[in-house]
């Protein structure tokens, strides 16, 4: 059952290139297989939830021999969610994607990046995890470059060399774990990493794996590609890669380092603490430099990495707890931001601050589309980023990182101020250029359901708090305590 | 034999570096080649490199043979090398239409994603330096 999330979009995706001529059967295709990945994660959520952690083995090989696929309550809350996102792309890309794109394989693509995003959260094991990095990014490089416009294919060289230098990193990371250890199951690895008798190496192999996947989740220093490459494809794409590549990264961040490395806390969580403090400042920093929007927003994902690392960088119980939330929030608020930005552009044909302008007199409905998930992510109450920061604080408060806290707010602060600067320009100003496009162009439904769903799924989730924080406690319970893991994949004899 | 595979995976990752460091893409990419057969090399390093003893069990026993070949490294360098070759395939082909689309190879001169190139000043200045290279 827990192997669903992979073989749906599998089959979908291959489905979809059988009807490789007819473009409406893949439009048609794509809703359909997301809804039943939809279904399925759900299903799997409730179930992990009421029975503890499941594990398969793949081909039957008794652990750690063969692969494992394992699902604990924080992969299968990443999978709800990135099953949710998908749908809204599915929806959104009904009229979002040119028919060229639709013709030279969207659809396909889009179910591949999916599985591997799923095979991601799933796996149990070190090397198959840097497989299915590899289907996602294959699958990613295609989409990006989709289309071959003149920024696009420049914004895809800088993505492909960057994200392949990333996987390297990886791969010479898992060799390495290899050599040292002798395994690459999660759960084995978990167990025999503590007892190598020369630490120093494994702290080694640690900071690689840091490395490799700061690139890959964009944090300081090394997340210069993603503003360059990020807002060269259609807003389809951006919001797609927005919502689930930077979080994989972040996944597995969190996994590997609640899980593998956790014998030498006091130097690696403090580097990730450092790291985060200086992704989300530089992050906003840089936001609020720009006038184009996508690129703006791009800037804002960096700096949201860094508030999402910082609760893996205090690593207690609530601050990992608070950084799940936190992501499934800004997943929903920044993919929906995309969107808006995405319906502007439609409106008034352009993505320069400079020549938007005067959309809240005349469109004021999505005006307000816009106005919710912006003051969500700067982190206003009652919406669901000022209690995720809130978490993050309190936890903060408990081991004491005053300094940290100061950041954060400073940066809550800065976020809210580039959000009234979007709001500025692009709804209150007048507009100083004139350009043929007119205010009241409609806007498909296909482009304002999605949005609208995502807003009013992520108001909701604010208002309920208190139990969404009670189901992140309990993912952080498990990942605090890795012996549960452990004993789902060995079947009670570790 | 270890030492030299070694010597020989460290090799290829500075030729690597060095290559990728370049501003030509085409030497990139052949950067990126060189980097992939590195770490092929360092996985194959991996585990101990035991001759003329595969890990095979022998009629009649229950577990392999005392000393044997470890044959998971092979089978990840083979998943890798498998993987390698699509991205480069990909690689080859972006290189080749972004020479189409840009008509130029060099990355300095790829700064219209970051810097927007409206700002003609700061392209011509670029482009005046890269003629005269």
């Amino acid at each position: 059952m827990i192997a669903l999330p992979i073989l749906l979009p599998l089959f979908f995706g291959i489905l979809s290139i059988l009807f490789w001529k007819s473009l409406k059967t893949q439009k048609l295709l794509s809703i359909l297989g997301t809804i039943s990945i939809l279904t399925s994660t759900i299903y799997i959520l409730l179930f992990v939830k009421e029975n503890g952690i499941q594990a398969i083995q793949i081909g039957n090989w008794i652990p750690p021999f063969g692969i494992s696929l394992v699902v604990d309550l924080f992969s299968a809350i990443m999978l709800v969610i990135a099953a949710i996102v998908a749908f809204s792309i599915a929806c959104y890309s009904q009229k979002g994607i040119d028919a060229n794109r639709g013709k030279f394989g969207f659809y396909p693509l889009f179910f591949l990046l999916l599985m591997g995003v799923n095979g991601a959260f799933i796996t149990g094991d070190l090397f198959n995890l840097y497989v299915w990095f590899e289907v996602m990014l294959m699958a990613s490089f295609v989409l990006i470059a989709l289309g071959s416009e003149r920024p696009q294919i420049e914004g895809a060289v800088k993505y492909v060399v960057l994200n392949m230098l990333s996987s390297t990193l990886f791969l010479i990371a898992t060799g390495l774990t290899y050599n040292l250890v002798g395994t690459l199951n999660m759960a084995d690895l978990s167990i025999n990493l503590s007892k190598v008798p020369m630490q120093s190496q494994v702290t080694l192999i640690a900071v690689l794996f840091l490395i490799a996947f700061s690139i890959k989740s964009a944090a300081f220093p090394l997340f210069f590609w993603l503003p360059a490459s990020y807002h060269t494809p259609p807003v389809t794409v951006t919001a797609l890669f927005s919502g689930l590549l930077t979080k994989v990264g972040v996944y597995t961040l969190i996994r590997v380092f609640t899980l593998l490395f956790i014998t030498d806390i006091q130097y690696t969580h403090l580097i990730i603490l450092v790291i985060s403090a200086f992704t989300m400042s530089v992050g906003v920093l840089g936001a609020a430099a720009q006038t184009d929007f996508r690129r703006l927003l791009s800037f804002h994902i960096i700096s949201q990495i860094g508030y999402l690392l910082w609760g893996l960088g205090m690593y207690t119980q609530q601050s990992l707890a608070a950084s799940i939330y936190f992501m499934v929030h800004v997943i929903l608020a920044k993919t929906a931001l995309f969107y808006v930005a995405g319906i502007v552009n439609h409106i008034q044909g352009s993505f320069d601050l400079k020549k938007l302008g005067n959309l809240y007199s005349s469109r004021i409905g999505i005006s307000i589309i816009f106005l919710i998930p912006a003051l969500s992510l700067a982190g206003l109450p009652p919406l669901s980023g000022f209690f995720a920061k809130l978490a993050l604080i309190i936890a903060a408060f408990k081991t004491n990182q005053y300094a940290m806290i100061i950041v954060g707010l400073l940066v809550s602060f800065m976020t809210l101020y580039s959000m009234t600067k979007v709001w500025n320009e692009v709804f209150w100003k007048e507009k100083k250029y004139e350009n043929d496009t007119k205010d009241d162009t409609p806007v498909s439904h296909w482009m304002l359901a999605p949005t609208i769903l995502l807003v009013s799924i992520m108001v909701v989730y604010g208002f309920f708090t208190e139990p969404m924080m009670e189901i992140a406690l309990q993912a952080s319970a498990q990942l605090m305590n890795p012996g549960e893991y452990i004993q789902a994949v060995f079947g009670g004899t570790p | 034999m270890v030492l030299l595979l070694s010597i020989a995976a460290g090799a290829l990752f500075s030729a690597g570096l060095y290559l990728i460091l370049r501003r030509s893409l085409v030497k990139i990419l052949i950067g990126i080649i060189v980097l992939s057969y590195a770490v092929n090399l360092l996985l194959f390093n991996s585990a101990k490199l035991i001759p003329a003893h595969p890990p095979l069990i022998s009629i009649g026993q229950l577990s392999p043979p005392e000393i044997y070949a470890d044959p998971v490294p092979q089978a990840l360098i083979l998943t890798a090398i498998v993987i390698s070759f699509g991205i480069t395939a990909f690689a080859v082909v972006l290189v080749r239409s972004t020479y189409k689309a840009l008509g130029k190879d060099d990355i300095n001169l790829m700064h219209c994603t970051d810097i927007p190139c409206e700002s003609s000043e700061v392209s011509t200045e670029l482009e005046k330096e890269g003629s005269q290279k």
